[in-house]
């Protein structure tokens, strides 16, 4: 089946380099399982049975560009973030930095990756050490990094505060943890990741901890640096309307695949998978008229140590066809730059032909 | 009806709909003396009869400290330092109502009976406030010994299937432990669970908020369903004001312990009366539109430590002047200017006061839409 891919939105300002800041194509990640799912098909080569928490995912991050990837938890959204942030290596795929090819281990030579690709956690208020000071937060990937010297120092601190608009920088250094707000707290944690000057921001839910009035403020911080300095930045949310404020481009994830891919107003605007459109018709939107009516109705995720055959929505999806349960739809182009992998963009007549002793 | 409060000169209007619960004036410290915090303050909400009533505020605006010393489920170090509840049973005397009960007076006997028989909760996290060792069906009958005292095993046990029926969970369910279900499903048990009694008053506390977006919709829709069926109010406790939008007939925005405003969801929406509540509405991007730069609101919620001075909003408001950094605005009542039937609306803030008020705050309302 072939991979998703993000395609270059045509008619937006596109870098005048032709090179992703980082590619990976055929991303999958299998975790084994313990205990009860024995019972479970898809086993990895020793025949154990296995989680697919992401199969098959291809994207690439452009520097000055902000690309979401959207999906419930359980999608393999994080997963494939930390792949990327190389802390967990993956079953397979292929990655490429600036064009180089690069392995994807999280252990040898991940170090001086990650001087050119950060990850933003969810959560602030952890991933940041409570017992010491911001100085001491900031001053430790500088050093480890060697980035300044140490009399350039104070002065790299005070620069990179204020890359995060934490202004006058004198009144934040000596802070502990506890004394800041959670706004405050994400815009160190992303001062943190500034300080090896990156490549690519990969952030993992950066503002769903935070208060609403906040949240804006680190999305538009994240905008600020990645149009000023540059930087690939991918943003994972399960929030359609903040990816489709903050990205140029989406990819929404279901079950560990990606089912849609394309510029963020075009997926938000006129979904072309299904279950972009159930997404759609549950979020909360202030500006529609009527009650909300979801595109269907029960359900849930499939279980991903034994994902249905076929689409792993069918089972969900108002349209489900007799092939959307035998064969996994590819990524078809639905519009010049939208791509989405459902049998409904595919003219019946092109379709496989499914016949009644197929399905067993 | 004595609940029936009614404003002079309204008729057919929201407002004629009697009060439920309401609390006035309400003030909750956490601590004592002078390490005290003062969580909520002078706060004054009204719950009328059958609507959905959303609290909105950020973590920290005592939201959550509001309902619970409402109810008075509030543990200390919380202390209630002032204000009065005011509960109006809508059944007559005849059917075992009780009247008009303040809850802040009533002796831990009659809170016994009105709690969860009247005024239930639905907790945030579900799966905490379910007894992970006990089958639901266990959870569900336990209410129901302890408050339905005729009934027997046999009627407890149908009336438990009952009410999973009533949450659209399959009966199978019953003998099913929490770890066994899905995370909607245990919020739905929890509904069932507050649902047990009858109550007139529903309280819920972020009922939605650790659920993906597809199965909070399907709760916040089972919510309105089972209030229509019903008949209950409820009391909805979120820091998503784009939800209650949408969900909510009256909204009260809480901030710094203060309630700020109150009023219909939509005229809040189209039309608000104080900056904060303007700010967090130019807070959530929309799902349509070209797109248009947002801002937010700049700086932090104040540390309850060490409260600003005046209006509690007024360092991060760009309408404030010398009055809002010394003396507080009270919350007060405020004209409608827009066509059609609204709910009363109040907010505190000075510049409501000004012979020209900014014109951001003082929008009309939209036409017809106030349920």
């Amino acid at each position: 089946m072939s991979a998703a891919e993000v395609t270059v939105a045509s008619g937006r300002e596109v870098s005048t380099d032709p090179t992703p800041a980082l590619e990976a194509t055929g991303l999958t990640q299998h975790f084994r399982v313990r205990g009860r799912a024995g019972r479970a098909r898809s086993r990895n080569r020793r025949g154990r049975p296995v989680v697919h928490a992401v199969d098959d995912v291809s994207i690439k991050l452009w520097a000055g560009r902000v690309t979401a990837v959207v999906g419930e938890s359980g999608s393999g959204k994080s997963t494939l973030a930390r792949i990327l942030a190389r802390m967990i290596t993956p079953s397979s795929g292929r990655l490429w930095l600036d064009g180089r090819a690069t392995p994807l281990s999280a252990g040898r030579g991940a170090r001086a990756y990650r001087n050119k690709v950060q990850l933003i956690l969810q959560d602030p208020f952890s991933s940041l050490n409570p017992i010491h000071s911001v100085r001491y937060q900031l001053s430790r990937p500088l050093r480890i990094h060697k980035m300044v010297g140490s009399e350039e120092l104070d002065d790299a601190l005070e620069s990179l505060l204020e890359r995060v608009k934490l202004t006058p920088p004198s009144q934040y250094l000596d802070k502990l943890p506890h004394e800041l707000s959670g706004g405050q707290l994400q815009r160190v944690a992303i001062a943190r990741c500034l300080a090896v000057e990156p490549r690519v921001l990969l952030a993992d839910e950066p503002v769903s901890m935070l208060d609403v009035s906040i949240r804006l403020g680190i999305l538009n911080l994240l905008e600020e640096l990645c149009h000023a300095e540059s930087l690939a930045v991918l943003y994972v949310t399960h929030d359609l309307a903040s990816a489709r404020y903050l990205a140029t481009d989406v990819l929404v994830m279901y079950a560990g695949q990606v089912v849609e891919s394309g510029p963020a107003a075009a997926v938000v605007d006129t979904p072309a998978h299904p279950y972009t459109q159930l997404l759609l018709s549950a979020a909360a939107d202030p500006e529609r008229e009527g009650p909300a009516e979801l595109t269907t109705s029960g359900g849930a995720p499939p279980s991903l140590i034994d994902p249905p055959a076929g689409c792993r929505f069918h089972p969900r999806c108002p349209h489900a066809m007799p092939i959307c349960a035998i064969a996994n739809p590819p990524m078809l182009d639905v519009s010049p730059d939208q791509r989405a992998a459902c049998w409904l963009h595919v003219d019946p007549a092109d379709r496989p032909k499914v016949s009644e002793g197929a399905k067993a | 009806m004595s609940a029936d409060q009614t404003r002079p000169g309204a008729s057919a209007g929201p407002e004629s709909t009697p009060i439920v619960l309401e609390a006035r004036g309400l003030c909750v410290d956490y601590g004592t003396g002078e390490d005290a915090v003062q969580a909520v303050t002078y706060a004054d909400l009204v719950l009328r009869r059958g609507e959905v009533l959303g609290l909105a505020g950020e973590s920290g605006s005592g939201k959550s400290t509001l309902a619970y010393a409402m109810t008075r489920l509030l543990r200390a170090p919380g202390l209630i330092t002032g204000g009065e509840v005011l509960f109006h049973d809508g059944r007559p005397e005849s059917e075992g109502g009780v009247g008009t009960v303040s809850l802040l007076d009533a002796p831990p006997s009659k809170l016994r009976r009105l709690r969860w028989s009247e005024i239930a909760v639905v907790f945030q996290s579900a799966l905490h406030a379910l007894n992970p060792v006990i089958t639901i069906q266990s959870q569900l009958t336990d209410v129901l010994a302890t408050h339905r005292k005729h009934l027997s095993h046999r009627q407890r046990v149908d009336r438990a299937a009952e009410l999973l029926g009533l949450v659209g969970i399959n009966r199978d369910r019953l003998e099913s432990y929490p770890h066994e279900l899905s995370g909607g499903m245990r919020q739905r048990v929890m509904i069932a669970m507050a649902l047990a009694l009858d109550p007139q008053v529903v309280i819920m506390d972020e009922p939605t908020t650790a659920l993906d977006v597809v199965t909070q919709r399907e709760i916040l829709d089972e919510i309105i369903r089972l209030r229509d069926q019903l008949g209950f109010s409820v009391l909805f406790i979120t820091h998503d004001l784009s939800l209650l939008i949408e969900l909510a007939d009256s909204i009260a925005v809480m901030y710094a312990g203060r309630v700020v405003e109150q009023g219909g969801a939509q005229d809040l929406f189209h039309a608000p009366r104080h900056p904060y509540t303007l700010g967090l509405v130019h807070s959530f991007p929309s799902l349509h539109g070209t797109h248009r730069r947002l801002e937010g609101i700049p700086g932090s919620p104040p540390d309850l430590r060490h409260p600003p001075s005046g209006c509690q909003f007024h360092p991060r408001c760009p309408f404030a002047d010398e009055t809002c950094a010394q003396k507080e605005p009270p919350l007060t009542p405020l004209p409608i200017t827009g066509p059609g039937f609204h709910r009363p609306r109040a907010a505190s803030c000075w510049r409501q006061g000004d012979v020209v008020v900014p014109a951001p705050l003082a929008l009309p309302e939209p036409e017809g839409v106030s349920r």
